[in-house]
């Protein structure tokens, strides 16, 4: 019978099924960080327990770390944190990437660098953002704590089996029209919990077009759409990206790999238990206005009416949201002036992202009213774009080049948007107080950060002279 | 962690949809390496003006609610983060059930690892209690066993679903590693067919 890949790679991992209870489900690749392990590891000692197979785990700091000076953490709390994950990778026997390591980054963001991501591999993290690594055609699924120490132990998770829902993009993006707006197109139009119980593929043309960093931006966000995990089938993009990478194997045995991982591919025919379509022609470059990442719309478009709803409740939480905003209804999103530009994050922070953040601002300067900061998603995204000297071109325009982490999409650092002050980000929450207290988070692509940094304000990028060449 | 199976409660009232785990407990309060004291952060910036001060209108401020067990929110409660802290400030704050019309799926997991209930209704069901709820203190009484709500004031039962596993573990209060400490062979077995 035709199978999806979510059912191939899920039943290829299934330890035991028993009546009445969730699949036991083998975890490949566990990936650590400092924040949501302390107390899984904790647990452990409590009771006794040790790592089951620390070789299948990865650990890196990424959420606290300071961006300016690495050597510097001002707060004694996270330096405590991350301390405490190198004693316990220490104690545990767990491989590290720590502070000042040449492969640290953003957990999202390294694992794939590393060619520890690949295809067919159930993978998790105390992180919800783990989705992104089913770009490769893994299972790949944010865990809370108890369940980081449930895998540290055993090495599997007990879950009930999600239903199988494909996400197609037909057609072809139009000029400056990124991943990022495909996946902000996503949750806009089918909602930020259509997801919910359910594993995505992304399939269709504008899909298979993509390159990995920009498939792994979509799956990055599909828990935004609410979904347990978000994955596309393997193809000859997958391969090619994976061949030479550090944890992937070599010579014929990377053949016989790579025959494995096009065979998980979905069967023609497969069934989901729920399929959605969206245009890709129909897609602009997007801006979120609200407080959740289903709340955007166009550049061309404006902040919505409290009367183009019709629920009492939509309409309350559009006025909520537009209040924390300090936006207005109806107000054109190109009206919106911005003081901030972040480009970062696992959603954003790839090499691919600082090339078309810097084809747009090259030889022209950030806005006088805007402090713009560029934080690679990893050291090695750093190194890389050091090499072809991007990090000279945002420095020339006015950008801060800073070191790698999650820095400003979660502000658990210094990197932290001030009360009431508005930033464009191209990370992947604009919840409340995501960037610090009281601030306000506008999502785009790389490229619309990069233009809004230079007009001060919200532009349409295909208008910008660079982007019609 | 502690069992659960009947809870007698007024209910808290949170009219909002699509709570994110970012407000359920803000980033600033993650750093700290313990599970427990989290209850005094819950909610922070909803609860509390940025000196520090009560915020008047918010629910969990009203004095009607304050010995509540049951919190009910409207539709994807805990989106977003999946940080467990959420839960862990739930928790600590008092409240043991969790009653909405959905629940985003790492907060749903989430919730049984720590001895919470979280409840799914019907939107009717939710939106009737949360109205009523804020006019006057609504008391509930939840039975897991039977999987029911019911509404002292009107005397109406709500069923609501659970799997047969969530429910086991959360009426016993089990540990759930040592439950798969009892699997250590098919682990061992499925690892060796993996390999070979």
């Amino acid at each position: 019978m035709a199978k999806t890949i979510i059912e191939k790679v899920w039943d290829q991992h299934v330890v035991t099924q028993e009546e009445g209870k969730p699949d036991l489900l083998y975890i490949d690749l566990h990936l650590l960080h400092e924040v949501t392990s302390p107390q899984a590891f904790e647990g452990l000692r409590l009771a006794g327990r040790k790592v089951r197979r620390p070789e299948r785990c990865y650990a890196t700091m990424d959420h606290n770390v300071p961006t300016r000076n690495i050597n510097v953490v001002s707060d004694p709390t996270a330096q405590k944190q991350m301390t405490t994950l190198e004693q316990n990778c220490a104690e545990f026997g767990i491989e590290l990437a720590h502070m000042t390591h040449p492969d640290q980054g953003i957990v999202h963001i390294i694992g794939p660098e590393l060619g520890l991501t690949q295809p067919g591999r159930t993978i998790v993290c105390g992180d919800s953002h783990t989705s992104t690594h089913g770009a490769f055609g893994a299972i790949a699924f944010g865990i809370g704590t108890s369940e980081v120490e449930h895998v540290l132990s055993t090495q599997t998770l007990w879950q009930n089996r999600p239903k199988t829902m494909e996400v197609k993009i037909s057609g072809e993006l139009g000029n400056g029209v990124t991943a990022k707006d495909v996946i902000l197109a996503v949750i806009a139009k089918f909602g930020i919990d259509v997801g919910t119980g359910h594993i995505i593929e992304f399939t269709g043309e504008a899909i298979r077009n993509l390159s990995m960093e920009e498939r792994m931006t979509i799956c990055n966000m599909s828990i935004e759409a609410g979904a347990k995990a978000g994955l596309i089938s393997p193809d000859e993009t997958t391969v090619a990206y994976l061949k030479g990478r550090r944890h992937v194997p070599e010579g014929e045995a990377f053949e016989a790999a790579a025959a494995k991982w096009l065979a998980l591919a979905t069967d023609e025919g497969a069934v989901y238990d729920t399929t959605l379509t969206l245009d890709a022609s129909e897609i602009e470059p997007y801006v979120t206005w609200g407080t959740n990442p289903a709340m955007g719309t166009g550049i061309s478009g404006h902040v919505p009416f409290a009367s183009d709803y019709s629920s009492a409740s939509d309409q309350e939480a559009l006025k909520k949201a537009v209040a924390y905003m300090g936006l207005e209804e109806g107000m054109p999103l190109t009206d919106i002036s911005i003081q901030h530009v972040f480009i970062g994050s696992c959603t954003n922070a790839r090499l691919s992202d600082l090339r078309a953040a810097a084809a747009i601002i090259e030889g022209q300067h950030v806005h006088p009213t805007v402090t713009a900061i560029v934080v690679p998603g990893s050291r090695s995204v750093k190194r890389l774009a050091e090499e072809e000297g991007l990090d000279a071109v945002f420095k020339e325009a006015g950008f801060e080049w800073r070191e790698s982490g999650c820095s400003m999409c979660l502000a658990m650092n210094d990197d932290v948007v001030p009360a009431g002050e508005r930033c464009a980000s191209t990370s992947n929450r604009n919840f409340e107080g995501r960037q610090g207290a009281g601030a306000r988070t506008h999502l785009v692509s790389p490229a619309m950060a990069a233009a809004a940094a230079i007009a001060g304000r919200f532009t349409d990028i295909r208008k910008v002279p660079v982007m019609q060449d | 962690m502690e069992p659960i199976n009947i809870i007698t409660s007024t209910l808290t009232p949170l009219d909002r949809k699509n709570v994110d785990t970012d407000q359920i407990i803000s980033k600033e309060f993650l750093k700290r390496i313990e599970r427990t004291g989290f209850g005094k952060y819950l909610f922070y910036h909803w609860r509390f003006d940025s000196k520090g001060n009560p915020n008047p209108d918010f629910v969990l401020n009203d004095p009607r609610f304050e010995e509540s067990k049951i919190l009910v929110a409207d539709e994807n409660f805990g989106c977003g983060s999946s940080r467990e802290h959420a839960p862990w400030a739930i928790l600590d704050y008092g409240f043991r059930i969790v009653i909405a019309p959905g629940f985003a799926d790492i907060f749903y997991s989430n919730c049984f690892k720590n001895g919470i209930l979280p409840i799914r209704l019907q939107q009717t069901e939710i939106d009737a209690l949360l109205s009523d709820g804020e006019e006057q203190p609504v008391e509930l009484t939840v039975n897991l066993e039977q999987q029911t709500v019911t509404r002292r004031d009107t005397e109406e039962a709500f069923a609501f679903e659970i799997d047969p596993y969530s429910k086991q573990m959360l009426l016993n209060g089990w540990d759930e590693i040592s439950l798969t400490f009892q699997y250590e062979d098919e682990i061992t077995a499925y690892e060796n067919r993996m390999t070979n």
